[in-house]
């Protein structure tokens, strides 16, 4: 049998109503083997204004490079385990902030080994479909990452969070939409 | 208690438990979206994806374990009182009740099982319960707008809710938003993500909307009309309309498989 994938459709502005169930602003339960990080971002238009009604996804491995946790009920508490998952809305300003544990390596194409990342998935109103996109790490060896090497050089840095002087376990990472900064994103 | 038996499984299982290391390094692919079947990001009509959609062209990511794998959800996500959005705290909301269900399928006809679809929609007046929204209609105290539900083992989803009303919006002169309801829905892996807008037959506004006009291609666009469903009408209570989704399916080509 042979079926056409369903036909994306905006978010539109007013997705907090269906799916605020599963944010969370914390990905990782006290306890969650790994090192712990918090990235905080801005999403930023084509002519660099915040976007407050945009939704971000995360979906990561755990420390060890393994997929494949299990989404809790959220009042479910203290059985809540890490499960890769995380769903967290632009403030008014359109800033994002989370914390989570750094995934380890996974592996890529061709018995490469990827670096650690994020994938990202991005949706807000005038998006039709969202849009896929990763944050890498700083002081990863990212040159050899199979997926880095499929982007010019000179985007690369959009795709990279870089580390607070002062605080080295918060992470920062903006995501333009257009412009000379625009972030890369993917096609998949 | 919160975990499937394949994870439980594959935690008695550590001895087996794979490393990254010896794991394939060929995975199956997701099949790629048919030509003019998925909107484009830029789409002028649509005045909101001028200064949103990206300019530079999409750099195409192979699947990796990354793409292809995505979470679980535990048997006690989803309340099943969530299915019904007719009533808050005992109270009735106003409008026309219906019954929305239908399968999720993937490409191959599997039924997808056990995942999350979430929903959410404006009032019978064709006003959302959000903040933002100041359309001079009025809210319904007993009506939320917000929904979901877990597919069964044949991907079966229904909910019971009110039929949206169609409401103005500022994209143009006149615009108006057909009726509709949003669906979002995970499915198994990071690539089988979808979020959509569920439409109803022989609504009038429907040509004259840029957002459900994005798509090119005329088939896919109009498979996001629901069909009005006389077998699942609950008689004396909610007509009752049929949405199948269908979420990306592993390629069909051979893999090759190492280690």
């Amino acid at each position: 049998m042979s079926l056409q994938a369903t036909t994306w459709q905006t978010v539109g502005p007013y997705f907090r109503i269906g799916l605020e169930y599963l944010n969370t602003t914390e990905l990782a339960p006290a306890g969650t083997p790994g090192e712990p990080v918090t990235v905080v971002g801005k999403v930023l238009d084509g002519n660099g204004k915040p976007i407050s009604d945009a939704l971000i996804e995360i979906w990561q491995a755990d420390a060890s490079g393994e997929y494949g946790g299990i989404v809790s009920n959220p009042a479910d508490g203290a059985a809540t385990a890490f499960s890769g998952f995380g769903r967290i809305p632009t403030d008014d300003d359109g800033r994002f902030s989370f914390s989570t544990i750094k995934p380890g390596p996974v592996a890529g194409p061709a018995g490469t080994m990827q670096s650690p990342h994020l994938a990202i998935r991005l949706m807000m109103r005038g998006l039709l479909r969202g849009l896929t996109t990763r944050m890498y790490f700083p002081s990863e060896a990212v040159d050899s990452d199979p997926i880095l090497e499929l982007v010019p050089a000179t985007r690369r840095a959009t795709l990279m969070a870089t580390v607070t002087p002062g605080s080295p376990s918060t992470l920062q990472w903006n995501i333009e939409m257009q412009g000379e900064r625009e972030t890369v994103f993917f096609d998949c | 208690m919160n975990q499937n038996p394949d994870h439980d499984e594959l935690d008695e299982d550590s001895a087996n438990r794979v490393t990254p290391e010896a794991r394939p390094s060929q995975v199956a692919s997701y099949r790629r979206h048919y030509p003019g079947t998925q909107p484009e990001y830029l789409h002028p009509l649509y005045v909101s994806s001028i200064e949103r959609a990206p300019r530079q062209p999409l750099i195409k990511l192979p699947h990796t374990l990354t793409e292809v794998t995505g979470p679980a959800f535990a048997p006690t996500l989803v309340n099943p009182k969530t299915a019904d959005l007719t009533r808050q705290n005992g109270r009735e909301a106003i409008g026309e009740r219906i019954t929305v269900s239908g399968r999720v399928l993937d490409e191959n006809g599997k039924p997808v099982c056990n995942t999350l679809v979430e929903v959410w929609q404006a009032n019978a007046c064709g006003r959302y319960m959000h903040k933002r929204d100041q359309h001079d209609a009025p809210l319904d105290p007993n009506f939320t707008g917000q929904g979901r539900v877990m597919t069964d083992s044949l991907g079966a989803y229904k909910f019971l809710t009110i039929k949206p009303g169609a409401y103005p919006w500022r994209n143009h002169y006149n615009a108006w938003r057909p009726a509709h309801i949003h669906f979002s829905l995970l499915g198994p892996a990071f690539v089988t993500r979808l979020v959509t807008q569920m439409y109803f037959p022989g609504d009038p506004l429907l040509p004259f909307d840029p957002i459900f006009n994005c798509t090119a291609d005329d088939k896919a666009r109009n498979r996001l009309i629901s069909q009005f469903d006389w077998e699942t009408v609950i008689p004396e209570h909610a007509l009752a309309y049929k949405f199948d989704i269908i979420l990306r399916g592993r390629d069909q080509t051979p893999f090759e498989v190492q280690g």
